[in-house]
């Protein structure tokens, strides 16, 4: 019952981020589709992984996002959409990821009985898990995010010897 | 938790659970949020007024000290008005999620062992996703306003908090890293006696300013005010605001001021042990009053701290702002980051106290 509702909660405000014409509205439904999955990570008992989720979407990339939409021109007239939209390479290519998903769906094998009762420490467990099991992933990953930091440190840069 | 006060005081399960959580929160917010920033407006002005020499508010009641309650009728009272051309739906959204999350950050705040509303595992982690939800709610106020000092004091509140949340998430992290729980009641027991988080180790002593200076900012007190700077933008992102709904962004500052008080006392503190204090040898009943006037004596003494800087410092210049942020605090968060793991290493994770304690 409750998965109903946070499953109407994540999928209603994303359907209304991709037709909204304002897009301030469109970045705020997302904001509330955000906590519809962090209440779908609750329900599996990630707790870590829901704060998570409330932390870098809400507080981090929707921010920023918002920060974009303020910073643009004509904000107070926000019909961003454009009139002559791309139809054919986004569809082409959203029905390939959405293929892909149904496929991985399909191949998992969800018979995992779920631990009733008691809640049981998840963050201890991701931690072990990243340095013993994963390591290789989560050095990647790092590796990945220091290439972006210093990325935007060069492009940040860039602009501001062009201003002296 | 909430078992133990059930066996001491059985009278209490004539009601079901629920209801005694439901209550709580509402007890927690009406008995508690809401008065406490009343009282603590008043404080913050009698103490402004001693600090520039004059006598602050003193009609209302002897010392004037009624003064907080006519503050707040006054705002109950007030016209309630949108502008026309504000955004309206956002524009009455905005002030709900502040309060959401200004009353949600108040769920994980250990004010005694047994008198923390929700005992999360990941306590103090979802402190820090909760609390960046308020500049969410910032920014949305300064676009709905239609005005550009609103809007451009929710720019300025968007970018500061993205660059403070920064180091306040790496000394609370460093914070759990030295006292190994993200659950705030272990984060507090692991400090037990005189085993304070502050004087763990040198990096954590350091840790704990890193922490106050940017929570500061991130709750946009002065001398970090600078979505809100009077002298440049009549009000920031609240100017459109009145009524009841500026009333709520008034009270979330403070309740939000009151909440990285607590946290500070929590994680370098000890939240409610004192130096030499065993609660061993102290009768159960009395845990919980005591472990809160301790808890609550060090979190005031902390927000007077606060106002104290407020009162003293001039305001920070935008460019300064992220200055000090990027350049100063967020290398010393990192090295302190580095320089706890460094000690868990070298003394098996032990703190300084520790350590004294075994060479006698």
């Amino acid at each position: 019952m409750i998965f109903y509702l946070f499953a109407i909660l994540t999928v209603a405000p994303a359907f209304v981020a991709v037709f909204h014409p304002n897009i301030l509205y469109a970045a705020l439904s997302l904001f509330i589709s955000f906590f519809g999955v962090a209440g779908l990570y609750l329900l599996l008992a990630a707790d870590f992984v829901a704060a998570t989720q409330v932390l870098l979407y809400v507080g981090g990339i929707l921010i920023l996002l918002l920060f974009a939409v303020m910073l643009s021109p004509k904000i107070y007239s926000p019909t961003f959409q454009e009139s002559q939209k791309r139809y054919i390479v986004p569809s082409i290519l959203g029905v390939f990821i959405l293929s892909i998903i149904v496929f991985s769906i399909f191949k998992t094998n969800w018979n995992v009985t779920l631990v009733e009762g008691i809640f049981p420490h998840t963050v201890s467990r991701i931690g072990n898990l990243f340095l013993t099991d994963y390591l290789l992933p989560f050095e990647l990953a790092s590796i990945l995010l220091l290439a972006a930091l210093i990325g935007a440190i060069l492009l940040a840069r860039s602009s501001e010897d062009e201003h002296q | 938790m909430l078992q133990d006060i059930f066996q001491y005081w059985p009278v209490l399960q004539t009601f079901p659970f629920w209801v005694w959580s439901t209550l709580s929160v509402l007890a927690l917010l009406f008995l508690f949020v809401f008065p406490f920033a009343g009282v603590a407006v008043y404080v913050e002005r009698k103490i402004a007024g001693d600090i520039q020499a004059r006598i602050g508010p003193n009609v209302v009641g002897p010392y004037g000290i009624l003064q907080w309650i006519a503050d707040a009728l006054k705002l109950l009272l007030k016209e309630d008005i949108i502008p026309k051309k504000a955004d309206r739906k956002l524009f009455i959204f905005a002030p709900m999620i502040i309060f959401m999350s200004g009353a949600a950050s108040f769920a994980v705040i250990p004010f005694s062992e047994n008198l923390i509303l929700a005992n999360l595992n990941i306590g103090i982690f979802y402190l820090i996703a909760i609390t960046s939800l308020v500049s969410m709610g910032v920014i949305i106020s300064g676009w709905a306003s239609n005005n550009k000092w609103s809007l451009l004091g929710g720019l300025r509140a968007a970018a500061q908090v993205v660059s403070f949340e920064i180091p306040v998430a790496l000394s609370l992290m460093t914070a759990a890293l030295a006292l190994g729980s993200l659950n705030m009641v272990d984060l507090v027991n692991a400090q037990a006696g005189m085993k304070w988080g502050i004087f763990h180790n040198p990096f954590m002593l350091i840790l704990a300013f890193v922490y106050y200076i940017s929570a500061l900012a991130e709750v946009n007190r002065t001398p970090f005010d600078i979505p809100e700077a009077e002298s440049e933008l009549v009000s920031g992102y609240n100017t459109e605001y009145s009524g009841m709904r500026f009333a709520i962004f008034f009270l979330i500052e403070y309740a939000d001021a009151f909440v990285i008080c607590a946290v500070s006392t929590t994680i370098f503190l000890g939240g409610w042990h004192l130096p030499f204090l065993n609660y061993a040898h102290i009768p159960p009943f009395l845990h919980i009053p005591l472990q809160v006037t301790i808890f609550m004596t060090k979190a005031c003494f902390l927000l007077v701290v606060m106002m104290w800087i407020r009162w003293t410092l001039p305001r920070y210049r935008v460019d300064q702002l992220m200055k000090l942020c990027w350049e100063v605090l967020v290398p010393f968060a990192f090295i302190c980051l580095l320089g706890t793991a460094l000690w868990m290493v070298l003394f098996q994770g032990k703190g300084f106290i520790e350590l004294l304690g075994g060479l006698f």
